[in-house]
């Protein structure tokens, strides 16, 4: 049973038809690229599935439910957690608190007004910051952090709800070849509890780290499969990896 | 495992919070808070009776400015209808003291309360709680109709006096006691004043706080993690209604007489302009900001009768010109009036021990 699966996704907007029955399969503890040249509707599949755009048609299954209609908190209280292409970090927050503040986004409303969950949360809030290099900077604002630890500290904030599956848009965007190797580094671990969707340009940093890659161009799906299999696709090799 | 790598990460912010205490004392707020409070209570012992008549004012008002300051300051809700809550307590006491006879202290805070708590639920489940999260102009727009149609009925309705509003309130009571203006009085409105501002203060450092932070900086983005925003949004709004309410009904019992001013856009705008220039997002700011705007128009408009509202007017704006964040921002800095939510330094040696 997939863990996700997005099946005939359609996303107009007016003239423009940026997805064309695209499809996504996601199974559980899976690392999953999805790749394609600039406007292929990669970004904009992202955000159908995590419920930041509503698809024009088609139907989004997450855990064997239907969550098309699901809004943004809605499928994050079902296990689904994304990273927006745009670094989103609070910025006047310390970074202990932008992970506190994604931690505990499920404690009741009782347990927050007494701040009841704080202590609990504290082991997690530090695993995350260690876990992502950043425990050193724990109590500076989130501003004052460079464009790839902001970048590490968006991730550990989209990991802090522990979600089944994270959507990650972009995360080596404006990174150095030294702090793209170091996320590969950073993610691997989360693969024993999570699966991953991660809209990547970086080919060398996506076959590095992905088990299976969806190939998208003008808003179809061109093919999908191991990353042996797209290596070997001529469709791809033609359409996308040699304009690479 | 995991409280391994916690601990090494512990150790780690601990020795790095040296260096933090080496700069300038990071606590200024408390300071500040303990020489208003000071001030505060010598108010009667040291003014003359009619600015014991005028401070009581300004407490009542500061106590309204706190309502705004929750809402906007911290939860990013552009409430310009502020005063509709305020003044409908207002009206609803006034109407209770005329027609029922009703003036216990008991009875009326509470209902002033309520009103300013039930209208703030209506409004804010409207405005609100739509499916998709409304826009700050929305909210914006639709809590100044709000304040305007309310000025508008207020003039309108007979019952509720017309243009002349309610006058001649009889004195709230407690007992046999008659609550005057004067320093009683002023004392009352203190109290409430202190007890509300903790409250605040309790409510915006906790946890709800981080949420309520997280709100203001980007509502999409906690969203995504799980929050229903726009119920986080409809409860402070609903907290806020309900503190304006109680300030409302203190006001009209000390002023004796409530006017379809009192609910409209003019004193909604009113208290957009003490929290601004005192400072949104610090509960001390909105206290500093009524006293000083109140102030000055006091002294202004006795010594430049005619045209005090044009040096009112261009110093309101010089401030929110140079300092967007208010006089408070003078002595208080930016890490400081954002607060931090993790573990107190009591709470975290009680989980190492």
């Amino acid at each position: 049973m997939p863990l996700l699966e997005a099946s005939g996704i359609s996303k107009i907007f007016g003239k423009l038809t940026a997805l064309d029955g695209a499809a996504l399969v996601v199974r559980e503890r899976e690392f999953h690229g999805l790749i394609g040249p600039n406007g292929s509707g990669k970004s904009t599949l992202m955000k159908c599935i995590a419920g930041a755009e509503a698809p024009s048609r088609g139907e989004v299954r997450f855990i064997n439910t239907d969550i098309t209609s699901f809004t943004p908190t809605e499928r994050a209280r079902a296990g689904m957690s994304l990273k927006f292409q745009i670094t989103s970090v609070l910025p006047t927050l310390t970074l202990y608190d932008n992970i506190l503040l994604a931690s505990q986004a499920r404690s009741s409303l009782f347990d927050l007004v007494f701040s009841r969950t704080r202590g609990v949360l504290h082991d997690q809030v530090m695993t995350l910051l260690t876990q992502f290099r950043l425990a050193d900077r724990a109590h500076d604002a989130a501003a004052t952090l460079a464009h790839g630890q902001q970048q590490w500290l968006e991730i550990a904030m989209a990991l802090a709800g522990k979600p089944r599956l994270l959507l990650l848009d972009e995360p080596t965007g404006g990174m150095s070849p030294e702090e793209r190797r170091v996320t590969g580094e950073l993610l691997q671990p989360i693969k024993q509890h999570c699966s991953l969707v991660i809209v990547e340009h970086d080919l060398d940093f996506i076959r590095d780290i992905c088990d299976r890659l969806t190939v998208l161009d003008q808003g179809r799906v061109l093919a999908s499969g191991t990353v042996a299999e797209i290596q070997a696709n001529k469709d791809v090799q033609e359409i996308y990896l040699r304009r690479a | 495992m995991n409280a391994n790598i916690g601990g090494e990460a512990d150790a780690m912010m601990a020795a790095g919070e040296p260096a933090e205490r080496a700069g300038l004392p990071r606590k200024i707020l408390p300071i500040i808070e303990g020489l208003l409070l000071i001030a505060a209570s010598v108010v009667p012992l040291v003014l003359a009776d009619y600015l014991t008549v005028f401070a009581t004012r300004v407490v009542i008002l500061a106590l309204f400015a706190l309502s705004f300051d929750l809402v906007w300051g911290y939860a990013g809700i552009m409430s310009f209808g502020q005063a509709l809550f305020f003044g409908s307590a207002g009206y609803g006491v006034a109407l209770l003291a005329r027609d029922l006879d009703i003036t216990s202290i008991l009875v009326v805070l509470p209902i002033g309360t309520l009103i300013g708590l039930a209208l703030a639920i209506l409004l804010g489940g409207f405005l609100l709680l739509g499916r998709q999260p409304s826009s700050v102009i929305f909210v914006a727009l639709g809590t100044l109709t709000g304040a305007y149609a309310a000025d508008r009925l207020g003039r309108g309705w007979y019952y509720l006096g017309g243009q002349n509003g309610i006058a001649s309130i009889s004195p709230m009571t407690f007992g046999s006691y008659e609550f005057a203006e004067g320093p009683v009085y002023y004392y009352l409105a203190l109290g409430l004043l202190v007890i509300v501002y903790l409250f605040c203060r309790f409510l915006v450092r906790s946890q709800f706080g981080l949420a309520l932070a997280g709100l203001r900086e980007n509502e999409q983005r906690i969203a995504f993690f799980g929050y229903k925003a726009q119920h986080l949004k409809a409860i402070v709004f609903t907290v806020g209604g309900a503190i304006a309410g109680l300030a409302g009904s203190l006001y009209a019992f000390h002023e004796v007489f409530v006017w379809p001013d009192m609910v409209g856009v003019v004193v909604s705008t009113q208290v957009v302009l003490y929290v601004l220039f005192g400072g949104s997002g610090t509960l001390a700011g909105a206290v500093v900001g009524t006293a000083i705007v109140e102030g000055l128009s006091f002294w202004l408009s006795d010594n430049y009768r005619n045209i005090w509202p044009i040096i009112l007017g261009v110093l309101l704006l010089l401030v929110i010109l140079f300092r967007p964040l208010g006089l408070i921002s003078f002595v208080l800095g930016e890490r400081e009036r954002v607060g931090r939510f993790g573990l107190t330094s009591k709470e975290k040696r009680n989980a190492a021990s």
